[in-house]
């Protein structure tokens, strides 16, 4: 079989297309990636059902002839739908992160970044070293629980587990009476993404703050 | 029951782990509003893909391979199903696992999942999205034909995207934004693999395949392996394209995790098991599966080594242990991949376990971070077992199935001893020494050390709120006990076991015998 020259440039064109769209932190722009290479891989398919020209359905036409094959017109009628639906899929998951963070970029995952930043700063969390923070007296104090931070996980109205009260970022309350190590801890975590652009639609829960502070 | 008629019974029982998850699904999806009755119908579905799939275990096993061409097409037009003893190990291995993690689900009730997103969980999808996941994980077992192989990952793919999003919270939805991309790109890889092979091939029907591949030039076939390889090894999590998978999967309610962990990523592994074999004999690429195996191992436990969040720990150990499985893959002797199908059927279980422990985790103590936990051994003793006996398990201590399987590939690899093999006998057992510093870590600093949390003394009835808030309810429990055991149970039964992927590594070896079913013994057209 000789493929055809010209599908199988443009076929090459639309992937290169695809995939440097795909790279693209916007979801729009990765989803019009995806849809470009899936045209091209159809073109792909497209070439590999044999010459151009041949009858799709015997009976019609020169007898003589080959018919075309129909199997490829298949798998690509079968991709098609599949990307359709990956599609739909995916504008909904685009509108639903616009409607959470009036943005549409794909965010670095929060516990990474603090992990990385961790072993930036080649921060061990002092619980390897001691017997944990239960060990030491001092450090039961910014953990205790507030009796407000108990119904507080039960309402379930705030999705984030993640906004735990800042003194419990680890590795950073081995002083917890000198200040300077707790506002290392809040800075840490306001450098979070999460904190950054807060979830509009879920205030964070103000009782947190002022019973952190009563228990210090 | 004369031969015949037994073979014929077997045969009819082959499209099934396939169709009634599916039929399942959809009756659950139209009872959704009584929960009772979605719970019957979900769970009567499981058992009888459950027992389906050992009837189909022992056939295999007794009778030979299995083939039923859908709807009457004959091949090479028409889609093939076949069931051997790999396939049917797997099948089994992944209904447990999802019906464990079901039973999960029902004994969590309806109430966490909404909890946890704020109340905005459509959680009557959780049922039929499962079989449907289900479903698809079964298809892509069973195809004989590459490009079904492609729908089954597609089905499952996109059951998997609606599970990771669960409600859409904010985190969801960032882990599965980039989920759902890496898993399009991985699909569209397969593609057009799948559209270069029918170019140079005419033919997506495995059986086929393995007959014209091996007719191709050289340097064809190997593009054609690598295009494959390179999808596959994306879904399997394989170093350098694992670095979706700890991203994505802690953020999911625990069930969907546990069942994530335990089955999506085998699936590649599956994958990869098969084409290497059936399709690519003679190219085992060793060289290139060696160095990614090892990659695999080393980065992915020294990344669980560096983490605070039990889930993502556990995420970091199932990239690395990823490369177990591949190393018996490269080997491509009878000893390793004996030792890759056991480990892959110990891994799935194992895996599952430990994501629902950690689960349960969450439920007692409220965050699944080592820093904010500690005391669970005092809190929770049942739980601190249950958590123990799994990660000795992962960790490689005899006599558990980790063990079992990680001596087993040792011996294989030890029977080619080239330096590269040499570095990964020893590159695995540091794997393995690792994993058990950072499982020991989990415990000692969750289960051993004093509690973190001070006991709310001033306030009794607040304290014994939380208590009854937070107390694991037998529904949860159980189901994870009856994993745990499951896990020892490979240990167990180890010898027969074993002896049946030792019987399934050589199928495998012997591709001709595949082909020589599907055509009928006849000639290959």
């Amino acid at each position: 079989m000789t493929p055809n020259l010209l599908l199988c440039l443009l076929a090459g064109l639309l992937v290169g297309c695809g995939v440097h769209l795909l790279l693209a932190r916007s979801v729009v722009r990765a989803l019009l990636g995806f849809l470009l290479l899936g045209n091209g891989i159809n073109l792909l398919f497209v070439v590999a059902a044999g010459p151009r020209g041949r009858p799709p359905i015997v009976g019609l036409g020169d007898e003589s002839q080959p018919m075309a094959d129909p199997l490829p017109q298949a798998m690509s009628l079968t991709a098609i739908v599949i990307t359709l639906a990956m599609t739909g899929f995916v504008l909904a998951l685009a509108h639903r992160s616009w409607q959470l963070s009036r943005s549409d970029v794909v965010e670095d995952d929060p516990e990474d970044a603090r992990i990385g930043l961790r072993a930036l700063e080649n921060d061990m969390s002092e619980s390897d070293f001691h017997g944990g923070p239960g060990a030491d007296p001092r450090h039961v104090d910014p953990d205790e629980a507030p009796p407000g931070t108990v119904p507080e996980e039960d309402d379930g109205t705030h999705p984030d587990p993640d906004a735990a009260p800042p003194g419990s970022a680890p590795g950073k309350r081995a002083e917890p009476g000198v200040p300077g190590s707790d506002d290392a801890a809040a800075g840490l975590d306001a450098d979070r993404p999460d904190h950054v652009d807060p979830d509009p639609s879920t205030p964070e829960p103000p009782a947190r703050r002022p019973g952190q502070e009563g228990a210090l | 029951m004369s031969d015949e008629m037994l073979h014929t019974l077997l045969t009819a029982l082959v499209p099934l782990p396939v169709l009634l998850p599916l039929v399942g699904a959809g009756i659950a999806l139209v009872v959704r509003t009584r929960t009772g009755l979605q719970r019957a119908v979900s769970v009567t579905t499981m058992s009888l893909v459950l027992v389906i799939a050992v009837t189909l275990l022992w056939g295999a096993d007794t009778q030979g391979r299995l083939l039923v061409t859908v709807g009457g097409w004959l091949p090479p037009q028409g889609i093939t199903l076949v069931v051997d003893r790999l396939t049917a190990l797997m099948v089994l291995v992944a209904v447990t696992v999802t019906f464990a993690v079901l039973l999960y689900a029902i004994g969590q009730g309806r109430g966490a999942m909404d909890r946890e997103s704020g109340g905005n969980a459509p959680v009557p999808i959780f049922h039929p999205t499962l079989l449907v996941l289900l479903s698809g994980v079964s298809t892509t077992f069973i195809s004989g034909d590459l490009f079904h192989l492609y729908v089954g990952f597609e089905m499952l793919l996109a059951a998997s995207f609606v599970l990771l999003t669960l409600g859409a919270t904010i985190d969801r939805v960032r882990a599965g934004i980039s989920y759902v991309f890496v898993s399009l790109a991985s699909s569209s890889v397969f593609l057009m693999a799948l559209a270069m092979i029918y170019a140079a091939t005419g033919t997506v029907n495995m059986a086929q395949l393995s007959v014209r591949l091996a007719e191709l030039e050289p340097a064809t076939a190997l593009v054609l392996q690598v295009l494959l390889l390179t999808g596959f090894a994306v879904k399997a999590a394989v170093f350098p394209m694992s670095g979706w998978l700890p991203d994505a999967y802690p953020t999911a309610p625990a069930p969907v995790t546990a069942v994530f962990a335990g089955l999506l990523t085998k699936v590649g592994v599956y994958a990869i098991l098969r084409t290497q074999t059936l399709l690519f004999p003679g190219s085992p690429l060793p060289d290139l599966l060696l160095w990614a195996s090892l990659l695999t191992m080393l980065v992915g436990i020294l990344g669980a080594v560096a983490q605070d969040d039990v889930k993502r720990l556990l995420s970091f150990t199932l990239v690395s242990h990823i490369g177990y499985m591949l190393f018996g893959v490269a080997l491509a002797s009878p000893a390793g991949l004996s030792a890759s199908i056991y480990y892959v059927a110990h891994h799935i279980t194992i895996q599952t376990t430990l994501f629902l422990v950690a689960g349960l985790i969450e439920r007692r103590g409220g965050s699944t971070s080592m820093s904010k936990l500690g005391g669970m051994a005092t809190m929770s003793p049942g739980l601190a077992v249950l958590f123990l006996v799994p990660a000795l398990n992962l960790g490689g201590i005899p006599p558990f199935s980790g063990f079992l399987g990680k001596v087993g590939l040792l011996q294989a690899g030890a029977e080619q001893p080239t330096p590269l093999v040499v570095a990964l006998l020893v590159g695995s057992v540091l794997t393995s020494l690792l994993t058990l510093y950072a499982v020991s870590r989990v415990w000692s600093r969750v289960f051993w050390r004093p509690p973190t949390v001070a006991p709310v003394t001033e306030d009794n009835r607040l304290e014994r709120r939380y208590e009854r808030r937070f107390a694991l309810a037998p529904g949860v429990v159980a189901p994870t006990a009856a994993l745990v055991l499951v896990g020892i149970a490979l240990t167990v039964a180890a010898g027969p076991l074993l002896a049946v992927t030792d019987r399934a590594a050589a199928e495998l070896l012997r591709p001709d015998g595949y082909v020589a079913l599907v055509f009928g013994g006849g000639e290959v057209p």
